[in-house]
């Protein structure tokens, strides 16, 4: 329960922190917040060899409204930042209402946005975020910068496209479109558990209250987010009510592939996902009615 | 692997020592500064026992290196009480209401709740369950820590 020696070095720059990903390759990890790393170095999971602590680098932690109205979050962003901030609150209402899900508040003083991106748990709140809200990823390394779209980023279990000696340095989240209205819901056995189940829906409406496109993305249901695109497309054209929302929970019932845990069979996932689906489009169906013009009324 | 000199501070106190990377905060302050109320339940960042606050906010010692510390001030559940006479009013009012029984976890809870009621200093009892969520404790059934954090912040100044 103590992890194994290890090499330990504390950049103070981003360019310090390339030139030792690059030097050490695949032996070298990157910690972040640590409230993943730290607990599988515990059980020994975790072996590595090098550690580069990102902690030191200040300038990795930011959260600013771009011009374009998108949000640019620093990866080494605290989520508990990201939990009170105002411009998260304003322009991308889906991780306002995702945050206090992350784990506790022990946690999400240390975890960060970053960290839990490049980690890449199936079960995490933030990686189902990152793909409801299309974010893009901005990766360093010494050869330079590369931006990866979330639908590319998640490569399966504890996988990304990040590769050695990568850095993740930023998250764009897009401004948000009118007439959207967003919902995340999640079904633990404990506030703060990992989820047995949690989706986020998102639903753009015109101004005749048809939708005109729909997003709905799932957590624990597979080997990373899970997005549920034939279950969206049907909403198209639909007017949002109860038989529209049963027919997209049971389209997602094919697209979704949960493992099933200690916690929850297969079975019982599959029922939450179907009950969470409807309730999330209905608050977000909601959400976008009351929500013609302004992206912002949705911060709950 | 060669030991790293860690420049923090402790309850106020500038501490330096030398440590091994891999130490966890939560062993250096057990093993090396014999602080031993950071009470180390599962080391894995879901029991809450270990909870101190770093800069002023609470983290799970078990989950961060010492050596992460350097730089930063560290307050452990030492730091609470004047005397050993005259308890922090969040010991004293877990104390009246029962808020314990073997105190192992007791420790954890302080050190979430001290920063919890500096900045609610009147808490409803659902935001008192939600700021202890990740504290578990296996003797009390949770209902005497809220009743000790409502006496608390009844009586103020348990957020200092």
């Amino acid at each position: 329960m103590k992890p194994p020696p290890f090499k330990y070095l504390a950049p103070d720059s981003l360019e310090q922190a390339l030139e030792l990903m690059a030097q050490y390759g695949e032996e070298a990890k990157l910690l972040a917040g640590g409230q993943s790393l730290i607990p599988a170095m515990n059980f020994r999971v975790a072996q590595p060899a090098v550690l580069v602590d990102l902690n030191r680098i200040t300038s990795l932690g930011y959260i600013k409204t771009n011009g374009d109205g998108s949000l640019a979050v620093g990866a080494m962003t605290r989520q508990r930042e990201l939990e009170f901030d105002p411009q998260v609150a304003e322009r991308v209402p889906l991780l306002h209402e995702a945050m206090p899900h992350v784990a506790h508040p022990q946690i999400r003083n240390r975890g960060t946005l970053g960290g839990s991106l490049a980690h890449a748990d199936p079960a995490a709140e933030l990686p189902v975020v990152a793909v409801a809200a299309s974010v893009r990823i901005r990766a360093e390394s010494s050869q330079g910068e590369r931006w990866i779209e979330a639908d590319q980023f998640f490569h399966g279990m504890f996988t990304t496209a990040l590769q050695p000696g990568e850095v993740l340095v930023e998250v764009v989240f897009p401004p948000a479109e009118p007439g959207t209205g967003w919902s995340f819901l999640e079904a633990s056995r404990r506030r703060g558990d990992y989820a047995m189940m949690g989706v986020a829906a998102g639903l753009n409406l015109n101004a005749e209250g048809v939708c005109r496109a729909a997003r709905l993305v799932y957590m624990n249901a597979g080997d990373g987010p899970i997005e549920a695109r034939q279950a969206a497309a049907g909403l198209g054209g639909q007017r949002p009510g109860p038989e529209a929302y049963e027919q997209a929970a049971a389209a997602a019932q094919q697209e979704i592939d949960p493992l099933g845990n200690v916690h929850a069979s297969v079975d019982y996932q599959r029922h939450l996902a179907t009950v969470l689906t409807r309730r999330a489009l209905a608050i977000a169906a909601e959400r976008a009615r009351g929500n013609g013009s302004s992206p912002m009324a949705d911060a709950t | 692997m060669d030991n790293l000199q860690l420049n923090l501070m402790v309850n106020g106190q500038p501490t330096i020592r030398q440590v091994e990377p891999r130490l966890l905060l939560s062993d250096f302050l057990r093993h090396e500064l014999g602080l031993t109320g950071t009470h180390v339940g599962c080391e894995h960042g879901v029991c809450g026992a270990c909870t101190v606050q770093f800069d002023g906010r609470p983290v799970r010692s078990c989950l961060m290196l010492a050596v992460q510390a350097e730089g930063h001030a560290v307050t452990t559940v030492e730091a609470l009480a004047n005397s050993q006479e005259q308890l922090h009013p969040l010991q004293q009012a877990f104390w009246e209401a029962h808020g314990l029984q073997c105190g192992f976890c007791t420790p954890g809870f302080l050190m979430t709740l001290v920063p919890f009621l500096a900045e609610h200093p009147n808490p409803s009892e659902r935001e008192i369950r939600e700021a202890i969520s990740g504290n578990l404790c296996r003797c009390t059934g949770y209902q005497n820590i809220v009743a000790a954090v409502r006496l608390a912040a009844e009586r103020g100044s348990a957020g200092s």
